[in-house]
């Protein structure tokens, strides 16, 4: 019982305000981590098309691709609140399936990370020189236009984006790899809780420990939020 | 109460000692002091500065007359009871809310006007100069008389005097400032932020310049000298840096000038001289006429005969940090260690720079 | 150390000795441990200061070279801002918040020993950098691109950056844990506008650390990848514009100013009433102005860019906004001067410092005010003046303040009287010499000269003034020197002080001094502004609620030491080093072990019981 109250003390202190200490202290944390996030947003969008070499943001976006992520992370903010309704209704099972789909959620979300990211680094500037359509190309492809020569069908060459290509490439990997590992870590506290479940960690009355993880998820999502519509749409749809 | 009165009126002496020293304690005459100015932008900062000194004289004055006096009046004393406790005064916190604001409204008004007064310049069309920052020196840059290309020089900027001159600022490498204290306070050399500023010197004469932003090793050692004369003196000034470096006629002169564009010294791949076909290096300064200055190493020493041998023998016991010391051969490699011979020659080709 | 961590079998039960520090959770003792350290750093700053001061007494002096006056100048600054007057701030937060909010620890006893050890690491890593191929030689605002590998390729900034990643990381936990406190755990009836003015600057500055740290560790971060990894934040050659850096290190840095005074102005505001045994006039109003000097933090950052060209309109709009914030600081002076005002004003050494404050503020805070005139500002920027400004406000200011502090509070940490005559003595050695430091400053900044110069020519008119700040800067060192030797002896012999020895307002002064490990045999009842002297004056008898005890406060159960809060500032520490060293397979080894550590550590504190009645006795 030693461990029940270890993990749970504070939930029956009385405090001034009535809000349990830890839970205020997850949103001082979270107050502290938006002006994390949004320095570095900052950052991202001073150095939007300030890049002096290629490729742009429209070079290696695949808005299909990343909506899909995105779904996949907001569907996984449903499902932390499916599992924190179940377990305060007092059904560990049920919460303990939507504890566990949220995590593969976020997971899959990391996978399509990973793919992304390793896609950009792979880059490649391709052009069907027979039938060119120039105005269908991005600023970074007109410049390869001239080295469609006589007799070539196809150009094609490697122009990966890393962090160090340019200042788009370091803005980028920084604020998604920050995000990431946000994700991460969300994904690590919430089966941490999922193993301690099977111990018996997880009860009813000790809801706490799932709301912080909740919250903490639901703001990481807000976040994706943000960066989707900074990075992505308005990368790739400039004029919006 | 005798004694304290007469500690009062101590205290007072002493503060009014104090604005006395703190008065003649900045030397109009000093070169580099914010004081004795010449030309109307240092004029308009020094007396916005003035401005609100007299402000900040006054607020000081009557709040620390105030402290003082209720320091002296409510002190304890013995078998005092409680006194009432008073928890405020509405009215009272509202005066001195908006006391302050007023104050402060006389030197926002005249700050703003000066902010922009010295920003935009009165007469885009004037003569423009560019300043470069560098590790630790600034190269000008003024516009050909041909009108096409761009006279280059280092650490002696040369102005009209009286006339309006416009400088736009960069950097080459880290941050700098350009600073002439007696002509215009400073503005930073921000690499790849195209800064501006308009300087105007009214008096003829040389005013001191430094660099006020941090830039590593030898940035206390990063200074400058300004050249006001009139219109026809620097017209000649101009024309003359214009014309390109003429041949050396001493033997010897011709034996360091081979040396300067050879493989031993490789002068030439930092430094360029105009009018020679291999010295066109853009790292260091432009030597064309490096003689005709009145002082080298960033206007760190006198140029004369001596120093010069010395700066080329130990740049490192001139200024610390020079990176002519750091990157060239003749310093970093044994072999291309130049001689007493080799810095006599130099040195006489130098001087025909003029 | 790390063999200690793998076969704990059990929790520390009352350790004692050098095992005692290392795992105490209480708030006290951390505030002790605190202070301490931040006093040893404030040593080592002046140290550093005194080397710069004889450099630049004569001109063309060659005590150090200007490698090494750039590590001084730069390791004195960071020193005294991080490493001395923050913690030093925090120090007073963790003895007296709790005290003063009638509260038997802070929130979370365990994260307040974290963030004191963490403190440490990031100190150690700093300070240590001195002999470990030197310290960071930037200046301590890092000024991008000077910080970056091509213009600074030895390990230096890396230690710099490391260093203030870990500080910022004990900074963040320390606020997250006082905003909890302070708002949850205030003693009943103690509503927000009955908390003491210490209590209620301590909440504005965490709220102000919380949210101005993570600016400086994205800024910290960025340049971290640049360096390590060589992305191009800061690489004017790819593209980027130097001045982000300004832009965010301010936008963090501005908030910090704040961060150093706010506590200052806290510890005044309880000074002075206490010794004009009046309650602070305009109580509202100065809570309120202390609110509006943090939120106005916030749109001044630009007036430290005033000459990096952001044009007329930029400039004028944050100098109009820096104006502004001279209304709220004035207020609170005026307010201070209301309090005296009809009081009964006992000068003992603690309220000299908290006059000598105002004095000092007063001047700092008017060369701020000319500063704050972007126009004039281009004569001022970067010189001397700018320096004589900066340690009117931070020595004047903050260390005034601070020690102020000391005098007040030293009794109740201790229970013993500090030395009036020698305190006496210290106030106006410190005054006085302050003043021969700094005031000159102001004049060979006027007369044109730079910062961060190291020499300088003998006919530039600055011979004599900087001898005068050479000859201020041993006697301000000398007055250091009488305050550490009172602190001593007063410590070991001074008079025992009882429980209320300065006729106090605030609930500190309500129990013994040194307080009890509990601090509340019965936890107080709160019945308005200065609950202390409401007690004691009207007679309002102290109504015992929840967590009541006999006197001996046997049934109180507090909160037990822990080995993990230490282990995983440990694992900071060590994997901090690690990252430094990063290009090596050491490096590698040491940041994986020292997040490995950390991470167990976390783990295990989070598994473990804050209080263990089991365990207990």
């Amino acid at each position: 019982m030693a461990e029940a109250a270890a993990a749970h003390h504070g939930e029956h202190e009385e405090t001034t305000t009535g809000l349990n200490h830890r839970k205020l202290l997850m949103w001082a944390f979270l107050g502290s981590d938006c002006m994390f996030f949004g320095s570095l947003i900052a950052t991202y969008v001073v150095y939007q098309g300030k890049s002096k070499v290629g490729p742009f943001p429209e070079d290696v976006f695949s808005i299909p691709i990343t909506s899909v992520s995105t779904f996949v992370l907001l569907m996984s903010s449903m499902s932390m609140v499916l599992a924190y309704a179940a377990l305060t209704r007092g059904n560990i099972k049920v919460f303990r399936v939507w504890l566990a789909s949220t995590a593969i959620m976020g997971m899959t979300f990391l996978g399509f990370q990973v793919f992304e990211f390793r896609d950009f680094a792979n880059y490649k500037v391709e052009l069907e020189c027979a039938h060119l359509e120039p105005e269908k190309l991005t600023e970074f492809e007109k410049t390869f236009v001239d080295r469609c020569t006589e007799g070539v069908d196809e150009f094609k060459e490697q122009h990966g984006l890393t962090p160090r290509t340019n200042l788009f490439g370091t803005t980028f990997f920084t604020l998604t790899g920050f995000h990431g590992a946000h994700v991460t870590l969300g994904v690590i506290w919430l089966l941490s809780i999922l193993f301690h479940s099977f111990r018996g960690g997880v009860r009813p009355e000790t809801n706490l420990d799932v709301d912080l993880a909740a919250l903490y998820w639901h703001f990481v999502d807000v976040v994706w939020i943000v960066i989707f519509t900074v990075v992505y749409l308005f990368g790739v749809f400039p004029g919006i | 109460m005798n004694s304290l009165r007469r500690r009062s009126r101590a205290l007072w002496a002493g503060l009014t000692l104090l604005l006395i020293l703190l008065l003649a304690a900045c030397y109009p005459d000093n070169p580099q002091s914010t004081f004795g100015v010449s030309g109307p932008v240092a004029q308009s900062q020094l007396n916005l500065f003035f401005w609100i000194f007299w402000a900040a004289v006054f607020v000081f004055v009557v709040v620390g007359g105030i402290l003082m006096y209720i320091s002296i009046q409510y002190r304890r004393r013995p078998g005092d009871a409680d006194p009432e406790q008073i928890h405020g005064n509405t009215p009272l916190e509202i005066g001195w809310t908006i006391a302050p604001a007023l104050v402060l409204v006389v030197i926002a008004v005249p700050t703003v006007l000066t902010v922009f007064d010295n920003l935009n310049s009165p007469d885009p069309d004037a003569l423009t100069i560019d300043v470069v920052g560098h590790q630790w020196w600034f190269e000008f840059k003024y516009p050909h008389p041909d009108g096409e290309s761009m006279v280059v020089t280092a650490n002696e900027l040369h102005v009209p005097v009286g006339e309006v001159v416009n400088v736009n600022l960069d950097s080459k490498d880290v941050l700098h400032s350009f600073w002439i204290p007696k002509i215009a306070g400073k503005v930073d050399l921000v690499p790849g932020n195209k800064n501006f500023m308009w300087i105007q010197a009214d008096e003829a004469g040389e005013y001191l310049g430094q660099c006020a932003e941090f830039c590593g090793e030898a940035h206390a050692l990063m200074k400058f000298r300004v050249v006001a004369e009139p219109r026809e003196d620097f017209d000649a000034w101009l024309a003359g840096e214009a014309a390109a470096a003429e041949e050396p006629v001493d033997p010897l002169a011709q034996q360091g000038k081979a040396l300067f564009e050879g493989s031993k010294a490789q002068c030439w791949s930092c430094h360029a001289v105009t009018g020679s076909d291999k010295s066109r290096g853009q790292t260091g300064p432009n030597l064309t006429h490096v003689w005709s200055r009145s002082h080298i190493a960033a206007g760190v020493i006198e140029n004369n005969q001596e120093n010069l041998r010395q700066w080329l023998e130990d740049p490192q016991s001139i200024k610390q940090g020079t990176i002519m010391y750091r990157d060239a051969k003749i310093y970093t490699d044994p072999e291309n260690k130049l001689t007493d011979a080799d810095v006599a020659a130099l040195v006489a080709y130098l001087q025909t720079l003029d | 150390m790390t063999t200690l961590a793998i076969p704990i079998p059990r929790r520390p039960v009352h350790p004692t000795g050098v095992w005692g520090w290392v795992t105490t959770i209480d708030h006290k003792r951390i505030g002790i441990l605190y202070g301490v350290t931040a006093f040893i750093m404030f040593i080592t700053g002046g140290i550093e200061a005194l080397y710069m001061r004889v450099q630049l007494a004569r001109p063309e002096q060659d005590l150090v070279s200007p490698e090494v006056f750039n590590q001084l100048f730069t390791m004195h600054a960071t020193t005294m801002i991080f490493l001395a007057i923050m913690p030093m701030g925090a120090a007073f937060f963790n003895y007296v918040i709790p005290l003063q909010i009638g509260a038997r620890d802070v929130a979370f006893p365990r994260l307040n020993a974290f963030s004191y050890w963490t403190f440490l690491g990031g100190a150690l890593i700093l300070k240590l950098s001195w002999f470990l191929g030197g310290a960071p030689n930037a200046g301590w605002f890092g000024y991008a691109p000077i910080t970056g590998i091509q213009y600074n390729p030895g390990h230096g900034i890396d230690f710099w950056i490391m260093s203030l990643q870990v500080l910022g990381i004990a900074s963040l936990a320390a606020a997250f844990n006082f905003i909890v406190t302070i708002i949850n755990m205030r003693a009943p009836g103690m509503s927000l506008m009955r908390m003491p003015l210490f209590t209620w600057m301590t909440l504005v500055t965490s709220f102000l650390l919380v949210l101005a740290f993570p600016v400086i560790t994205v800024a910290l971060i960025e340049l971290m990848f640049d360096r390590f990894f060589g992305m191009n934040f800061f690489v004017p050659a790819k593209g980027a514009n130097p001045l982000l850096w300004q832009h965010l290190f301010w936008i963090f840095g501005h908030p910090e100013v704040y961060i150093l005074i706010l506590p200052a102005m806290g510890i005044i505001s309880e000074v002075i009433p206490t010794f004009s045994r009046k309650p602070l006039f305009g109580y509202p109003v100065v809570v309120l102005s202390g609110v509006v000097i943090g939120f106005m933090g916030w749109m001044v950052w630009s007036h430290h860019m005033f000459t990096v060209g952001l044009g007329p309109v930029a400039n004028s709009v944050f100098a109009l906004t820096t104006m502004a914030i001279a209304v709220p600081t004035g207020v609170k002076i005026f307010n201070w001067m209301g309090t005296m005002w009809k009081g009964s004003i006992e000068f003992n050494t603690s309220m000299l410092f908290a006059l000598g404050f105002i004095w000092l503020f007063i001047i700092g805070g008017l060369s701020g005010v000319m500063h704050s005139s972007a126009a004039s500002d281009a004569q001022q920027q970067d010189t001397y003046f700018i320096v004589a400004h900066i340690h009117y406000v931070l020595f004047g200011g903050s260390i005034m303040a601070l020690l102020c502090g000391v005098y007040y509070w030293f009794p109740k940490i201790t229970g013993r009287m500090m030395n009036e005559t020698l305190g006496k003595i210290n106030f106006w050695l410190v005054f006085i010499s302050m003043n021969i430091t700094f005031f000159p400053m102001h004049f060979i900044g006027l007369d044109g000269m730079p910062r961060r110069i190291y020499t300088y020519d003998p006919d530039m008119g600055w011979n004599m003034w900087n001898m005068v700040a050479t000859v201020g800067s041993f006697a301000l060192a000398f007055s250091i020197l009488v305050f550490i030797i009172n602190a001593v002896q007063s410590a070991r012999k001074g008079e025992k002080a009882s429980g209320d020895p300065w006729d106090g307002r605030t609930l500190e002064w309500s129990i013994p001094s040194p307080p009890p490990e509990y601090n509340f045999a019965q936890i107080p009842t709160v019945h308005g502004i200065d609950a202390h002297w409401i007690q004691k004056r009207e007679g309002v008898p102290a109504v015992p609620v929840a967590g009541g005890s006999d006197d001996d406060g046997h049934d109180i159960h507090l909160p037990q030491p822990s080995y993990w809060p230490f282990l995983a500032s440990l694992g900071l520490f060590v994997g901090g080093y690690g990252l430094i060293y990063f290009q090596s397979w050491i490096g590698i080894a040491f940041a994986s072990a020292g997040a490995m550590l950390t991470m167990i550590s976390v783990y295990a504190w989070s598994f473990e019981p804050v209080n263990d009645p089991e365990e207990e006795h």
